[in-house]
């Protein structure tokens, strides 16, 4: 079987070249790689993903507010990416162990992150503010890539472990042209590890469109390193549980890696930093608007008759109070002592630390109980 | 005792390292059935199969960055990366993961990774084979970095870089791969010179001639040249260069009152810098003579038939010692 490059297979026109369960409107369609495995998924299950991703979508807002007002130093948005997060997430198991980018806020949700572990680290108090064992998450990356390597070799520690768990790597588009990710899915494929990769083709790295990061939708990639993918609309958040319910089975079972591409969009700029108008227009945007995995989540809840004002009322006020905490945690969380900074450099004695130590801890002693004056 | 070359030792202590801890793996190019390019992991995969000696493909980022995956997993990993200078695609791995995750996650994740790297020039050696890049590590906080210099010690401190909860950039000079020494197989870790201290492997009271890894030997060639012109050497081999043992080097340097630091890399923003620095903090009102540095040029590394001129031998360093005795020598009357 040859790959090659072809005129109508492109990765910016072929938006709709995936797999899903929801359409845009809501309606409820069939596709045979994916619905078995959301047989059992009844409208409770659906109520559940419908208030993860509202929760989500309020933890984004409240991020971002949070920037505005001068809390936070830095806010990654991912608004319009919580279909494919929650999704994704709600498949894995507790003890399966995800490394996740900077833009995952839905996956440190749905894994049980607190309040304050989504604005702790930007707001420049910690580089992570959970314990990655308690989560099973590792310490989301911002080297865009380097944490898809972790999962693999993850991965070939459960292999040796002889366990069934699963390591789960995400990573956006851009990530996808960094050596890295390339390398990872040659360690994966050639050791079989028990990982998937899912990465969330928000169509912007930063400015630059997918199109500059390949000219082939990039879940073509993986099958030519010998791993299985599937290209789904990362919009549909029920698509997405069964395409990480059919990755995770395959990694489970011994079979090996697995690939997602799920397609979707970042609705917000790549971090609060960034101004998306000056490279994307407005039709675009909203074009991705009426694709939105929360409205269309709602509109088929409403066709089975599983939406009701009690239930929107209950969800958003979920989501509010969690909100309420993480600005609550945020604004109290006290910064760390001076000599701090030096904390955890080494799990062991350093001589040459332990010396800077000893020095920077005199001259803070030089203040006294002058705390005021203390650096 | 036993009398083995320092890769036959360095297999030893990773024979050894694996024994004692299930949780020690390897992984690195062409380490399994060939045994590694210098045979130093000769026979593990036969005596740990392939789940433990693994033989990778060819990726450095790859190597350290599942090495990263393991450690998360409770493994301890051991690279080898093939040559010196194949580190630097896994640059990015070693400098932003490996280094920073116990600080990044205050304190818990432990990333008990050793790369292992076959090191430094004078062997006549292709381009990007004959590499000294510890001063890229040594400036990187999170990192342990040691460089061995005889088969004893390597096995000793690679047992002791493999047990530790930090991750060590282990240098290894290829220069003494196939020298010989005397290895006590069975010497106690317990026993051992902790890793993050120097060793006086010459005493003398004139001079105090620092260095590490295959420059120990000349330094050692140096000092009995020394003594002949009536001066007395005392050499210190750092083995440890994050940290560095000023405690030992700065001893000396009270009782010598002089010194000379030769290293193989390049010179500008190199160790000898840092340790002539850290020595004049400690030792300024005991100096006699401004320290002197002996040290590879700052150029990329020279084709092996040039290699001769870039590495500090005998003679550049005898020189150096010249200049510490405000005796006659090269510069001499040359504006500085």
């Amino acid at each position: 079987m040859t790959y090659t490059w072809t005129g109508t297979a492109d990765t910016a026109t072929d938006i709709d070249d995936v797999a899903r369960l929801l359409t845009a409107r809501g309606e409820r369609i069939p596709h045979p790689d994916l619905d078995p495995w959301v047989r059992d998924v009844d409208a409770d299950m659906l109520r559940m993903l419908y208030r993860d991703m509202t929760i989500v979508r309020r933890i984004d807002t409240e991020g971002v507010a949070l920037q505005r007002q001068g809390q936070l130093g830095l806010w990654a948005p991912c608004q319009g990416q919580e279909g494919v997060q929650v999704g994704t997430a709600r498949a894995l198991r507790q003890d399966d162990f995800v490394f996740p980018s900077y833009r995952e806020a839905g996956v440190l949700y749905v894994r049980g992150a607190r309040p304050g572990d989504f604005t702790l680290t930007w707001r420049g108090e910690e580089h992570s503010s959970f314990d990655p064992y308690e989560l099973n998450v590792a310490t989301p990356q911002i080297i865009i890539g380097a944490q898809t390597l972790h999962a693999v070799g993850y991965a070939m520690g459960i292999q040796r472990d002889g366990d069934d768990q699963v390591a789960a790597a995400y990573f956006g588009d851009g990530a996808t042209s960094q050596g890295d990710v390339n390398e990872a899915m040659v360690f994966a494929s050639s050791f079989q590890a028990p990982v998937v990769f899912v990465c969330s083709n928000n169509q912007w790295a930063i400015s630059e469109p997918v199109t500059v990061q390949g000219k082939f939708p990039i879940a073509g990639r993986a099958p030519g390193f010998g791993i299985p993918s599937l290209r789904i609309d990362g919009n549909d958040v029920l698509g997405s549980l069964a395409a990480m319910r059919w990755a995770l089975d395959h990694a489970r079972s011994g079979k090996g890696p697995a690939f997602i591409e799920a397609v979707t969009y970042r609705m917000g700029p790549h971090t609060t930093s960034d101004d998306p108008t000056r490279y994307r227009d407005k039709d675009e945007v909203e074009r991705w608007r009426a694709r939105d995995p929360l409205t269309r989540l709602e509109a088929h809840l409403r066709s089975i008759d599983a939406f009701d004002e009690d239930f929107a009322r209950d969800v958003s006020e979920a989501a509010d109070r969690f909100a309420a905490d993480m600005r609550a945690a945020c604004l109290a969380s006290p910064s760390r002592e001076p000599i701090g900074v030096l904390d955890h450099v080494y799990a062991e004695p350093h001589a040459g630390l332990d010396e800077q130590r000893a020095q920077f801890a005199a001259y803070l002693d030089g203040f006294g109980d002058d705390q005021e004056a203390k650096p | 005792m036993t009398s083995m070359t320092m890769a036959a030792a360095i297999g030893a202590g990773l024979r050894r390292a694996m024994k004692d801890d299930p949780r020690v793996l390897l992984m690195g190019e062409d380490i399994g059935r060939l045994g590694g390019v210098f045979r130093v992991t000769d026979g593990l995969l036969d005596e740990f199969g392939a789940a433990r000696v693994i033989d990778t493909p060819l990726a450095e980022s790859g190597i350290v960055g599942t090495a990263v995956g393991l450690a998360y997993r409770g493994f301890r990993p051991v690279v080898e990366i093939q040559f010196d200078g194949f580190v630097y695609p896994a640059f990015d791995q070693i400098v932003c993961q490996v280094a920073k995750l116990h600080y990044r996650t205050a304190g818990r994740v432990r990333m008990p990774v050793t790369i292992r790297i076959p090191w430094a020039g004078g062997v006549g050696a292709a381009e990007h084979h004959s590499e000294s890049p510890e001063a890229y590590f040594v400036h990187t906080s999170g990192l342990r970095v040691v460089a061995v210099s005889d088969p004893q010690d390597a096995y000793m401190m690679l047992r002791q870089a493999i047990a530790s909860d930090d991750p060590v950039v282990f240098f290894e000079p290829k220069r003494l791969y196939h020298r010989k020494g005397d290895v006590d197989l069975d010497a106690d870790l317990a026993d051992a010179a902790p890793m993050g201290l120097a060793r006086v492997v010459r005493e003398g009271t004139d001079v105090t001639l620092l260095t590490y890894g295959a420059q120990v030997l000349t330094a050692m060639d140096v000092a009995v040249a020394a003594e002949d012109d009536g001066v007395s050497m005392e050499v210190i081999d750092l083995r440890s260069l994050s940290p560095i043992d000023y405690r030992t080097i700065a001893g000396s340097v009270r009782k010598t009152g002089r010194v000379v630091v030769t290293h193989e890399a390049p010179r500008e923003g190199g160790l000898a810098a840092e340790v002539i620095a850290g020595v004049t903090e400690r030792c300024f009102d005991y100096l006699e003579a401004a320290p002197a540095r002996v040290t590879g040029h700052d150029i990329p590394y020279p084709p092996a038939k040039l290699e001769k001129h870039h590495l500090p031998d005998l003679d550049r360093i005898l020189d150096a010692v010249d200049r510490v005795l405000d005796r006659p020598n090269s510069l001499t009357g040359v504006e500085r």
